[in-house]
C-alpha cells in the first residue's frame, strides 16, 4: 500500500469528473470505491460522496468531494504497479463555476463522462473548455451503455468532433453495471500525467473547498503543489497572512485518515480549529509560516454575489431564528452575504446576496429544513449601476433602493450564455432569447442533429423563470450553462406595486422599460386573484414613479356570515371564529388592506423550482 | 348490546369530568331564572338529500332500540335522565323542538308520546312553544291532527324551493306544490304557527325561480319564514358533484343578492327579520326554540348527536343512534364529549351568537378594543348609528351580509 506522504508523484494520479447533472458521475464514483476495494459492497451506499441530504435528494453535488483510491492496473503500459488515484468531484451547477475552476485546478486529468442515451451539454461543455484552459489531459467516457436507449456511436461521434479524438477513443462504462471501470481505472493511469512540483522548495498548496463540521470546525481541502505540509507545521494563508496551528492533517479514503504530512502532488486535508469557512477560503494558497512561500499559486478571487433576494420569515418572530440560521450557514458557505431588512409589508428580514438562483434555492431550503423556518423570498434581482446626471453612482441591490433623482445612465450585468439542444429547436430558443432581450454571438452544430448556440443576455432576465421557459420550449432536451460578461447600459425602469394607493415594497421590480407594462399587467392581475375581498373596494395599481400603468379591482365583499348554526352546534360554530380569527392574525395589513401571507408567497413565487435545473 | 352493526363502543366521557352526570355547580347556579328548552332529534330519513351533513339515516336496521319503531322509546329513556339530572328543582320548559333528520317519519302517536312524557317529567310553561320539523312529502292532515291534538303548537315544514330542478339538485322528493298545501293542512289542523324553510343559492337557481320560491311562500298560511344560504358541506354527494364540475359552486355575490331579494320580497309583506336567517309577522310568530339558542340560553339536547348547553357546560351525544340506544340500555349517560366554557369563551359566544338578532346586543358586552371596533364598523355601515347611540350594537342591512366580519372586529 502507497503509504501518504511518502508517496512518489510519479506513482500519483490527481484527476476529476466533469459531467452533468445526472449523467451518472456520483454512481460511477460509487464503482471506482468498490471496484478499488475501498468500500466493501455491503458498506455501500448510494452516492457515498455526497454529504448534504439535499445533495442526495436532489442528484446534484454542491460540495466539492475527493477520495483517495488505491489502484494496480491491470492492463497497460503500468500493469502491476500500485499507484494512488486521488479523484476530485467537482460541483455540478452553473452557480458554483469558480470552485470548479479550482477543483480543475487541483488535477492534471479529467475524466469527461457523458450520458450515452443524451449526448453532451451546456455545462459539460463549459466545464471541458475550463479544463482544456487548464491544460488537463482528457479521457471522454460514455457512460450508462447498459440503457436500452443509449447512441454509443452516435454520442461517440459527438465528443470526437468536440474535442478532437477518434471515435473509438471514447471509453463505455457503465456506472451501474460496472462494466469498463476497471479499464477507465487503467487508462486514467496511463493517460493522465503524474503531478510535478519542487519538492524541495516553499510548501504552497491550494485549497479546492473548505466545508464547516460542528464537530471540528472547518475542514480544509488542499492539493499540495510544491514542497511538503506535516502535522507540527505552522501554516500560512497567503490571501490574509493569517497563520494557523495544525490540529490535523490527513487524507479521505474514504473516510478521514490522519497522516503525517502531504507531500508533492498529493490531495489530502487540514483541520486548524477555525470555525468560518471565510478563513479558509477556496482557491487560496497555503504556505508555511517559517518558510513561506514567496508567490501564490494564482487564481484566487473573492466570491461576489450576482443575485439578491430579501428572505422574511412567514412568522414574523421567528426574525432572530433566522439570523441565528444565516450566522450558523454562514460558517459554512464563504460566498452567502447578507445584512438586516425592513419590509413595510413583509417586517424584519435579510437581503441576502447569492452566487445565483440554484444558490438562493439551496440556502432557503437548508434554512427552511435545517432550522424549520418558514420563509418568504423576494424576486431576486441582480446587481444594477446607476449614474445620476449629478454624476454620482449608486448601487442598487434592492428595487427599494432605486433612487428617485434623475438619472443619466443605468448598468446591468450581463452573460455570456450557452445553450446546446436538438437543432429542431433552434427557432424556439432564438425567441426566446430575442425576448429576453438576448443578442446571438455564434452559432455551431456539434454534430448533424446538435447545435450549439451563444447568447450575450442580461442576467437579470434569466434569473426569474428563463431556464423553465428554455425547458418547455425545448420539451426539456435544451441544457444552459453562463458566466460573467460584464455589464451593459440599459433602459430599466422601477415598477411599483400599489395597494388603495400604497406602494407594496416587495412587489417592487426592477425591469426593462419595454416590459415595464407587461410586468405590471401580470403582477396586478395576480395579486387581484390573490387578494380576498375585504370589506371595500381595492384597487390594484401598476406605476412607473406617478404614472400608473396597469390597474385590477378587487370588489368588495358582499356576504361574510353563516347562514345556519348547526342545530346547537355552537361548539362548531366558536371554533370556527376561533379559527377565522387565526387566519385575520397572520395576516399583514397593508394600510387598511388584509393580505395573507399567502399571497404574497404566491405572487412571489416564479413558479420556477430551481431544483428542475438539469 | 348491538348485533346488527360491528360498533366499537364510543369512549364516551372520562368517569368525574364535567358532564350531564356530573353537572358542576356553575352549571346549576341560573338553571331556575334561564329560560329552559328541550330539543328531539330524530335521525332518520326517507332517501338522504344531497347537500346535508346532519346526523340522519336511511337505514331501519340500525339496532335494536335504534330502529325508528324504538326510537321514541329510546328518546324518552334519556328524557328520564335528563329529569333525574336537573331535578329535583327542575326549570320549567319554555320551548320543545323536535328536529331531524326527519320527525314526521315516526308516526304521530310517537312524537305525541314523546311530548307526553316530556309534561310528566318535567314543569311545562303555559305557553310553551312545542315544534315539529316535517317534510312536506311525510304529513297529512290527520297526521297534522294528531301532532295538534298532543299539544304541537308550531309546524316547520322543509320547502326548500318552488322550483323542480332545484328540488332535483338538492334531492328533495316533494313536489313543488307541496310544501304550501302542507302549510295548508296545518292551519286547518290548527296550527297557529307554520313556518317554511328556504334554502337559496342552489346550482342552477335563477333570480326568478328565487322570486317564485318567495312568491309561493307568501302564498300560503305562514307567519314565519327561515331562508338559508346553500353551504357546500365538505363530505357530502354535492361537495361531490361540485368538485367533479358537474355543478357550480354557489358564487357568493349571488348569494348576497338571493338574501337582499329575499328580505325585500318578504319585509314588504309584513315580515321582519328577527335573527339573520328568520323573518317573522310578529313578536309572537318568531320562534322561540331559536331564540334560545341565540340568547345562549339553556337547552338539552335528546337524541343521537344532540347537543346540550347548561349554564356553560355543552355536551354533545355519541353520533350513531345504535351506540346511543345501547348507552341508554346499559344505563350510561349518552354523551360522548363535554366542555365547559371559560369566561372568555362565553363572553365571545355571546356577541358571536347575539349579534345575529335584531335587538343586537349592548355595547357594554365588548371590550375597550371592541367598542373602538362597532364605532369604525358604524362608519363602515354595518352597524346602525341610531342604536350605536342608544348603546347597542345592530346589524344594518349591509351588515347582516357581514355578520360574521363584524363579529370578527367586535371581538379583536
Amino acid at each position: 500500500m502507497t503509504t501518504p506522504a511518502t508517496t512518489d508523484p510519479a506513482l500519483i494520479r490527481n484527476f476529476c469528473i466533469i459531467a452533468h447533472i445526472d449523467h451518472g458521475k456520483s454512481t460511477l464514483a460509487d464503482r471506482m470505491l468498490e471496484v478499488t476495494g475501498l468500500v466493501e459492497g455491503r458498506h455501500m451506499r448510494a452516492q457515498y460522496l455526497d454529504r448534504m441530504d439535499i445533495e442526495r435528494e436532489r442528484g446534484i453535488t454542491i460540495k466539492a468531494q475527493n477520495v483517495r483510491l488505491p489502484w494496480t492496473p491491470r492492463s497497460g503500459a503500468h500493469t502491476g504497479t500500485e499507484y494512488v488515484l486521488d479523484m476530485i468531484d467537482t460541483p455540478g451547477h452553473v452557480d458554483f463555476t469558480y470552485e470548479v475552476s479550482r477543483s480543475l485546478a487541483a488535477c492534471e486529468g479529467a475524466v469527461l463522462l457523458v450520458d450515452a442515451a443524451q449526448g453532451i451539454e451546456a455545462q459539460t461543455l463549459a466545464n471541458l473548455y475550463l479544463a482544456l484552459e487548464n491544460d488537463l489531459t482528457i479521457i471522454p467516457v460514455l457512460n450508462k451503455i447498459d440503457l436500452p436507449a443509449a447512441q454509443p456511436e452516435r454520442y461517440a461521434e459527438e465528443i470526437a468532433h468536440i474535442i478532437g479524438c477518434e471515435p473509438g477513443d471514447v471509453l463505455r462504462v457503465s456506472g451501474k453495471t460496472g462494466v469498463g471501470v476497471p479499464e477507465l481505472l487503467d487508462l486514467i493511469v496511463d493517460r493522465i500525467p503524474a503531478p510535478t512540483g519542487e519538492a524541495a522548495g516553499p510548501a504552497r498548496a491550494m485549497i479546492f473547498d473548505s466545508v464547516y463540521d460542528i464537530y471540528r470546525g472547518v475542514i480544509t481541502y488542499v492539493r499540495v503543489v510544491d514542497g511538503r505540509i506535516s502535522a507540527r507545521d505552522k501554516i500560512k494563508m497567503m490571501s490574509t497572512g493569517a497563520t494557523h496551528e495544525l490540529l490535523e492533517i490527513g487524507v479521505i479514503s474514504p473516510e478521514p485518515k490522519p497522516v503525517e504530512s502531504l507531500g508533492v502532488g498529493e490531495v489530502g486535508y487540514f483541520i486548524t480549529g477555525v470555525k468560518d469557512v471565510r478563513q479558509s477560503r477556496v482557491g487560496d494558497t497555503v504556505t508555511l509560516q517559517h518558510k513561506p512561500a514567496a508567490e501564490s499559486i494564482g487564481g484566487y478571487r473573492d466570491p461576489k454575489p450576482m443575485v439578491y433576494s430579501g428572505l422574511y420569515p412567514i412568522d414574523g418572530s421567528e426574525y432572530p431564528l433566522l439570523r441565528e440560521a444565516l450566522d450558523k450557514l454562514l460558517l459554512n458557505d464563504a460566498a452567502l452575504t447578507y445584512e438586516p431588512e425592513t419590509s413595510a409589508a413583509l417586517g424584519f428580514g435579510f437581503r441576502v446576496g447569492f452566487l445565483g438562483l440554484l444558490h438562493l434555492e439551496i440556502v432557503r431550503e437548508r434554512l427552511e429544513r435545517e432550522a424549520g423556518i418558514s420563509l418568504i423570498s423576494t424576486a431576486p434581482n441582480v446587481v444594477y449601476r446607476v449614474v445620476m446626471e449629478d454624476g454620482t453612482e449608486i448601487t442598487v441591490t434592492n428595487p427599494s433602493d432605486w433612487p428617485e433623482g434623475k438619472i443619466s445612465a443605468i448598468y446591468e450585468p450581463i452573460v455570456n450564455a450557452t445553450i446546446i439542444a436538438p437543432s429542431d429547436y433552434t427557432g424556439a430558443i432564438m425567441e426566446l432569447c430575442q425576448g429576453r432581450r438576448g443578442q446571438l454571438g455564434g452559432m455551431d452544430y456539434l454534430s448533424e442533429s446538435r447545435v450549439e448556440l451563444r447568447y450575450v443576455l442580461p442576467l437579470g432576465e434569466i434569473i426569474f423563470d428563463f431556464f423553465d421557459a428554455l425547458k418547455s420550449r425545448t420539451r426539456g432536451y435544451a441544457s444552459l450553462d453562463y458566466s460573467e460578461g460584464g455589464e451593459q447600459e440599459s433602459k430599466l425602469v422601477k415598477v411599483d406595486i400599489l395597494l388603495q394607493g400604497e406602494a407594496v415594497d416587495a412587489f417592487s421590480a426592477i425591469v426593462h422599460k419595454d416590459k415595464a407594462y407587461s410586468y405590471g399587467v401580470m403582477m396586478a392581475g395576480k395579486l387581484r386573484e390573490l387578494i380576498p375581498r375585504q370589506q371595500f373596494e381595492v384597487p390594484i395599481q401598476a406605476a412607473v414613479g406617478s404614472r400608473v400603468i396597469a390597474r385590477e379591482t378587487v370588489r368588495a365583499i358582499r356576504k361574510d356570515v353563516l347562514a345556519k348554526c348547526y342545530g346547537g352546534d355552537i361548539t362548531r360554530k366558536r371554533k370556527l371564529l376561533e379559527k377565522q380569527k387565526e387566519g385575520k392574525k397572520r395576516m399583514k395589513m397593508v394600510g387598511r388592506v388584509e393580505v395573507p401571507q399567502e399571497a404574497f408567497v404566491a405572487a412571489l413565487s416564479t413558479n420556477e423550482s430551481t431544483a428542475s435545473k438539469k | 348490546m348491538n348485533t346488527v352493526l360491528p360498533l366499537l363502543p364510543a369512549p364516551g366521557l372520562p368517569a368525574g369530568a364535567p358532564g350531564p352526570d356530573a353537572l358542576p355547580d356553575s352549571a346549576r347556579e341560573h338553571l331556575a331564572t334561564t329560560p329552559f328548552g328541550l330539543y328531539v332529534h330524530v335521525p332518520f330519513c326517507a332517501t338522504r338529500c344531497g347537500y346535508c351533513d346532519f346526523n340522519t339515516y336511511t337505514s331501519d336496521e340500525l339496532g335494536p332500540g335504534a330502529n325508528r319503531a324504538e326510537y321514541a322509546g329510546t328518546a324518552i329513556a334519556e328524557l328520564r335522565r335528563a329529569a333525574r339530572t336537573l331535578g329535583p328543582d327542575l326549570p320549567t320548559v319554555s320551548t320543545v323542538f323536535v328536529g331531524g333528520g326527519t320527525p314526521t317519519l315516526l308516526p304521530a302517536a310517537d312524537l305525541a308520546a314523546v311530548l307526553g312524557e316530556i309534561r310528566r317529567l318535567f314543569p311545562v310553561a303555559d305557553d310553551v312553544e312545542v315544534t315539529t320539523e316535517a317534510n312536506p312529502e311525510t304529513v297529512d292532515r290527520g297526521y297534522l291532527s294528531v301532532l295538534r291534538e298532543a299539544g304541537f303548537t308550531r309546524v316547520s315544514l322543509g320547502m326548500q324551493s318552488a322550483a323542480e330542478h332545484v328540488l332535483a339538485v338538492l334531492d328533495r322528493r316533494h313536489t313543488p306544490g307541496r310544501a304550501v298545501e302542507a302549510a295548508h293542512e296545518a292551519r286547518a289542523a290548527g296550527f297557529e304557527h307554520v313556518n317554511l324553510d328556504l334554502i337559496y343559492g342552489t346550482p342552477g337557481e335563477t333570480d326568478a325561480d328565487w322570486a317564485a320560491s318567495l312568491d309561493a311562500v307568501l302564498s300560503g298560511p305562514v307567519d314565519h319564514v327561515s331562508a338559508y344560504a346553500l353551504i357546500v358541506e365538505e363530505g357530502t354527494r354535492l361537495a361531490r358533484r361540485i368538485r367533479n364540475g358537474e355543478l357550480p359552486m354557489p358564487d357568493d355575490d349571488v348569494l348576497a343578492d338571493r338574501y337582499e331579494q329575499a328580505d325585500a320580497t318578504l319585509r314588504g309583506a309584513g315580515f321582519d327579520w328577527y335573527e339573520v336567517s328568520n323573518w317573522a309577522t310578529s313578536d309572537a310568530a318568531r320562534c322561540r326554540h331559536n331564540e334560545l339558542y341565540w340568547a345562549n340560553a339553556n337547552w338539552w339536547g335528546v337524541g343521537p348527536g344532540a347537543h346540550s348547553h347548561v349554564g356553560g357546560l355543552r355536551w354533545w351525544n355519541v353520533k350513531h343512534p345504535a351506540a346511543y340506544a345501547d348507552r341508554l340500555t346499559a344505563g350510561v349517560s349518552p354523551a360522548q364529549d363535554a366542555e365547559l366554557l371559560d369566561d372568555a369563551d362565553r363572553a365571545l359566544e355571546t356577541i358571536m351568537l347575539g349579534l345575529r338578532l335584531r335587538e343586537g346586543l349592548p355595547l357594554e358586552l365588548l371590550s375597550d378594543v371592541g367598542r373602538r371596533r362597532a364605532a369604525d364598523s358604524v362608519a363602515r355601515g354595518l352597524l346602525d348609528p341610531a342604536a350605536h347611540a342608544a348603546g347597542r350594537a345592530v346589524l344594518t342591512d349591509r351588515g347582516r351580509l357581514l355578520a360574521d366580519a363584524v363579529v370578527r372586529d367586535l371581538t379583536d
